[in-house]
């Protein structure tokens, strides 16, 4: 009832037909896509770092996350000590916390990385876990979302979202706090053979 | 009189309208920081509205491509025409799972239809949370800003809010601290949660899924945890393509809040496993709106907020003045059209200086539209007895050059001689808080009249 409304109404209202625009290649102006992507994850209070092998990441690891109890990777090239696959609810991910994940494509424009539902097994863990480490490689940035966009199929996961740092809010007087509701920190690591 | 006399309230304490001018402000000069970072921005934002126009001209072909799509990817679709059957079709989702536990991400929509209030009544608890409007939540209150909701807030405020409500600790005020406190609230609020329902940014057309934008991944929390996701939409958020969001996302967050894009920009087409996904597509007004010519533009509004950043008068006036879940300029061109009468001031709380229809990243002519809404309010009669009045004479002074020469020159005269007293009554609107012009002795065609005698 109320669809046959809503159409009817709509092809009574609607105006005369008007063309849907070509969108032109905007080309992204910086030459460098590391740097300005690094320029820009910092700006967004993401963390940025390079290795050059995966086996380095233990290492960093141990550094940087050296408390961290539960960590969940679904990168292959490193082994956490959360077996994803035996998780049947997924809010018994709020205990992990570290999640390492794969991302698709890193954007050089906003600092944005596209991760899908495949490379998180379970949908929620980018956000529920504390810490949010994601591994990319310099030959995955794009300049722009335009590039972005037309290299992803946005249907070809059930679902992907663009990442662009820690969860923040700015909701108590417009003063910036990092780590609202989802993963306090983010650590874009890039693995580049030098 | 509404808005005057609520902004009248608003503007009482004047430290605190001064800082509401300016921490609104930032978020305006910001956004110029953040566009004139694109070389490419005007165009962007004149492929939005072209974009737009488009979409608004093949609607109901659009909503149907997009509930097709929907389908085959095994989201249940629902239509509602009115707030009652959006908030009915919700329930029944809830009903139908035996859920009463819902978690909401922000959406104006729901506001609009007054979603919450309906949903406690028939036993569902709501817990908003994007932080402010939990914080809001809490307080009882609606939005201000549809960016910001808790805007109007001071953190002296909000600690107090907290202490009373969540248990921080008294005359605590450090927004680290109190987001914290939020954290945990929220975070087990997730947990114990039911459903997961949203607003919608975008609703792509050619795939059938929609986006949604956040900053603190409230969006996300509440979807993935639970079984059941709703996603609730006006008809107006539909884009044709994917290769569309590449306009809109660049234009969005940054005309917001000047930043390069949301943290989250999520995308979902299809349920989890074993979940179940349904969105509600709402239309409550906007098929009507498309009728008029004059303001169907409206309609492409992506709710960034920039027009309510950059209005001196939405700054200086605060959004509850303006008495609807969207204040500000472009908040004064939706709700005429929804009730004439009970809006009927607001197209005039604007100086129409046209700096949101400067900002606005889907080009909408709003301060053309403000200006059309006042002749259609007078036309109709709603204008207020003062307004009515007053027009009503200075048109019939200006339109006669006997009687506008005489009325000058009594106005000059008497501003010099008569005692503030009188000059400021108080029916004299613009002496409140204002000085009248200091009057000179002749008028301009006097003084012409008197250097070029020859002419």
């Amino acid at each position: 009832m109320s669809k046959d409304r809503i159409l009817s109404n709509i092809r009574t209202n609607k105006p005369g037909s008007r063309p849907l625009p070509d969108i032109p290649d905007f080309v992204y102006p910086v030459p460098d896509l590391h740097a300005a992507f690094s320029q820009l994850a910092e700006a967004n209070a993401s963390r940025c770092i390079t290795l050059t092998s995966p086996d380095e990441i233990k290492d960093f690891m141990q550094v940087q996350f050296p408390e961290a109890q539960q960590i969940a990777s679904t990168y292959n090239g490193f082994t956490g000590n959360v077996d994803l696959s035996k998780i049947e609810d997924p809010s018994e991910l709020k205990q992990v916390d570290v999640a390492i994940i794969p991302g698709q494509i890193g954007v050089a424009e906003n600092a944005a990385i596209w991760v899908t539902e495949e490379a998180c097994v379970h949908r929620v863990l980018p956000v529920i876990t504390q810490h949010l480490i994601l591994i990319l490689s310099k030959n995955q940035l794009v300049g722009n979302l335009h590039e972005a966009y037309r290299k992803v199929k946005i249907d070809g996961t059930g679902y992907g979202v663009f990442i662009a740092g820690p969860s923040k809010t700015a909701d108590i007087e417009q003063s910036l706090v990092i780590g609202a509701q989802g993963a306090r920190s983010l650590t874009i690591i890039f693995i580049d053979p030098s | 009189m509404q808005h005057a006399n609520k902004a009248a309230a608003f503007i009482e304490n004047e430290t605190k309208t001064d800082w509401h001018n300016t921490s609104i402000w930032r978020a305006r000069q910001k956004r110029d920081l953040a566009a004139h970072g694109i070389p490419e921005w005007e165009q962007l934002r004149e492929l939005a509205s072209q974009v737009k126009d488009n979409v608004l001209s093949h609607l109901d072909k659009y909503l149907l491509q997009f509930e097709e799509a929907a389908t085959k990817n095994g989201v249940h679709v629902h239509w509602a025409a009115t707030a009652e059957d959006h908030n009915r079709i919700v329930l029944e989702i809830l009903r139908q799972n035996n859920l009463s536990k819902v978690v909401k991400s922000k959406s104006m929509l729901t506001e609009e239809c007054h979603l919450n209030p309906f949903l406690e009544a028939n036993g569902v608890e709501v817990i908003d949370t994007d932080l402010g409007e939990r914080i809001i939540q809490l307080r009882n209150e609606p939005p201000s800003h549809i960016v910001a909701p808790a805007i109007h807030l001071k953190k002296e405020e909000i600690g107090e809010l907290f202490h009373e409500k969540l248990g921080t600790k008294k005359g605590a005020t450090d927004p680290n601290y109190l987001t914290e406190a939020a954290r945990q609230h929220l975070r087990s609020a997730f947990m114990e949660s039911h459903a997961g329902l949203t607003g919608v940014n975008f609703a792509v057309a050619e795939t059938g899924g929609v986006v949604i934008v956040t900053n603190e991944g409230n969006s996300d929390m509440g979807v993935h945890l639970n079984k059941v996701q709703i996603h609730c939409m006006g008809i107006e958020k539909i884009i044709p393509r994917a290769q569309d969001l590449g306009i809109f996302v660049r234009l969005l967050a940054r005309s917001a809040i000047g930043q390069a894009i949301s943290i989250f920009t999520s995308h979902y087409h299809r349920p989890k496993a074993g979940g179940e996904m349904h969105y509600v597509i709402v239309d409550n007004g906007r098929s009507e709106h498309l009728g008029r010519e004059d303001f169907r533009n409206g309609l492409k509004c992506i709710r960034c907020g920039a027009c309510m950043n950059t209005c001196p008068v939405y700054r200086r006036s605060g959004g509850h003045s303006y008495g609807y879940t969207i204040p500000g300029p472009i908040g004064s061109i939706l709700t005429p059209g929804r009730d004439l009468k009970q809006y009927s001031d607001l197209p005039f709380a604007s100086t129409l200086c046209g700096s949101c229809s400067d900002v606005c990243p889907v080009k909408i002519d709003i301060h053309d539209q403000l200006y059309k809404w006042r002749q259609i309010i007078a036309e109709e009669g709603h204008l207020n007895q003062s307004k009515r009045w007053s027009m009503r004479i200075a048109a019939k002074v200006l339109s006669n050059p006997k009687a506008y020469r005489f009325f000058g020159k009594l106005a000059r005269w008497g501003l010099r001689i008569m005692p503030r007293a009188i000059v400021y009554n108080p029916w004299n609107e613009w002496g409140k808080e204002r000085e009248m012009p200091q009057a000179p002795k002749q008028s301009f065609k006097d003084w012409y009249q008197q250097n070029h005698p020859s002419s």
